[in-house]
């Protein structure tokens, strides 16, 4: 595995064109250290989850070169938008899918499911079924399956926007902490100003229509961050800060 | 509780009151049997003939399960294969929808002249029922999660690893939906074959003995057949219902209570 600080993740000059005509991306340039917690952030439209799943190989860029970690399936996790469980799977089932596919033996299967459903809390619910879940507790089920692979990028893509707030304060604080302990890279998409400067080392802020770079902004708060950040001074004034670059940003989209 | 008294309740009751005024209007207008036999005469002439419509009712459900149970093969593998192949489904959907939308009972006379009469029961059967289980079979394959498709991408699923993991578990509850018409179809057909061959012996279905009872005026006998026709349809509906019911009880929508 790559050392702290060299480049996991690297766009240079990608732009995506759909079917349709609608150029979603165009001369996004983005690099990614391993280790590092980036946000992607940037009003709907700004194609920063086209971008993710370029990054996942999920979709091929129009123009441009794309470099991610080459360690085979299961070196990458994906959380999508919603849950994205199988209805007719129970917890265990879920999570195990990605091992599942990859033919993994039986045992450490079961090992790193039971491991990755104590990471995200749900032990207690590893035969429930997705529809007995909360929200809440679906999509921590979500995270477990990213995660049972042990990859070494996550990618999020908006996870948390369809819950509500008590539940998102509490999977960013989880997630946090999660990040933390494994040091994993994650690169999370979020059109939420306070969720990002809540999580992120580096904020990426995007400009739509087509979908490109507008600016960062390094958040050199320490961690670990909790409800003391949250509530704090210095949180408020970096919200502050990057509101007022996603407003330039959308402005220079000439509206 | 009282829901489920109104729902049992309710339609026995109407049944009770339907008997009643057919009973009446046969004894107030003293109407013979040879045109309309009472509910009783009906009653009677079940336990009568029973021996014999019972028989029969074995023959027609006999053709009709092997219908049922082609019908539900073909329809499902049919509809995989549509589904991995569009060269297949290209190839060949329309004429699952020809045979479909031409009657069947104007297919059935000209089976019997090519085929065996049980034969041509059994192909009627079939070609009635496998449409349904096709078309839903196709809808479910094709209404699969994008995510969930995307998920077994990234994680770089074979073919039959999506088919076997994701396409056919998520098409369950249409493909059941279609088993379940399809039951009640294969019924209709297998009857539409044997009226439409309509030959004595002793293997002859109950629709024959509705067909062979009407040349005889012997009215009775006809609705004691249609009877025991009706119900073999429904238990067949309630048969696949239970099974539709026992498949999804743990995570479809449609086979959970509401919660109020």
């Amino acid at each position: 595995m790559s050392g702290e600080g060299a480049t996991v993740v690297s766009l240079r000059g990608v732009g995506k064109t759909f079917d349709s005509g609608t150029v979603a991306l165009d001369g996004l340039n983005l690099d990614v250290r391993a280790g590092e917690f980036v946000s992607l952030l940037g009003p709907s439209g700004c194609g920063k989850s086209t971008a993710l799943r370029i990054i996942a190989d999920l979709s091929a860029p129009s123009k441009g070169a794309v470099t991610t970690p080459s360690g085979g399936p299961g070196s990458i996790g994906f959380v999508f938008q919603e849950p994205t469980l199988m209805p007719w799977a129970d917890v265990t089932a879920n999570v195990r899918l990605p091992l599942k596919l990859a033919h993994a033996d039986e045992a450490k299967a079961q090992a790193a499911v039971a491991q990755a459903l104590v990471r995200v809390g749900l032990s207690d619910f590893a035969r429930a079924f997705p529809r007995e879940l909360s929200g809440g507790m679906k999509m921590r089920a979500s995270i477990a399956r990213a995660l049972v692979t042990e990859p070494d990028l996550l990618l999020m893509d908006e996870p948390f926007a369809a819950l509500d707030e008590i539940t998102r304060f509490k999977l960013n604080n989880d997630l946090l902490a999660l990040w933390q302990e494994l040091r994993r890279t994650v690169i999370f998409v979020t059109h939420s100003v306070f969720e990002s400067v809540f999580l992120s080392q580096r904020i990426v802020v995007m400009t739509p229509r087509p979908g490109r770079v507008f600016d960062e902004i390094v958040i050199d708060a320490p961690y670990p961050r909790d409800e003391h950040f949250r509530t704090s001074a210095e949180y408020g004034a970096l919200c502050r800060r990057v509101s007022e670059m996603l407003n330039a940003a959308m402005a220079g989209d000439g509206r | 509780m009282s829901e489920r008294v109104l729902r049992i309740g309710l339609p026995v009751l109407v049944l009770a009151l339907v008997i009643l005024a057919w009973h009446l209007i046969v004894q107030g207008f003293a109407i013979p049997p040879y045109v309309l036999p009472g509910p009783g005469l009906v009653l009677s002439t079940l336990i009568a003939d029973g021996p014999l419509l019972w028989q029969s009712l074995l023959v027609t459900l006999a053709l009709t399960c092997e219908g049922f149970v082609l019908a539900a093969v073909g329809g499902i593998v049919l509809a995989v294969a549509f589904n991995q192949w569009r060269a297949i489904e290209y190839s060949f959907y329309p004429y699952a929808v020809i045979l479909q939308v031409t009657p069947i009972v104007a297919i059935a006379p000209i089976l019997l002249i090519y085929l065996p009469q049980p034969l041509a029961v059994l192909a009627c059967a079939w070609i009635v029922a496998f449409f349904p289980v096709l078309a839903n079979t196709t809808l479910g394959l094709n209404s699969v999660d994008h995510n969930l498709l995307a998920l077994f991408d990234l994680y770089k699923a074979s073919r039959w690893q999506v088919l076997w993991n994701l396409k056919l578990p998520a098409a369950l509850p249409q493909m059941l939906a279609g088993l379940r018409i399809a039951g009640g179809l294969s019924l209709i057909g297998a009857v539409v074959a044997e009226i439409a061959a309509g030959s004595a012996g002793a293997g002859s279905g109950l629709a024959y003995r509705i067909a062979e009872s009407g040349y005889r005026l012997n009215i009775p006998r006809m609705f004691a057949a249609l009877v025991l026709l009706s119900l073999a349809g429904v238990a067949i509906f309630f048969a696949l219902s239970a099974l539709s019911h026992l498949a999804l009880r743990r995570w479809h929508e449609s086979a959970m209570g509401r919660e109020r």
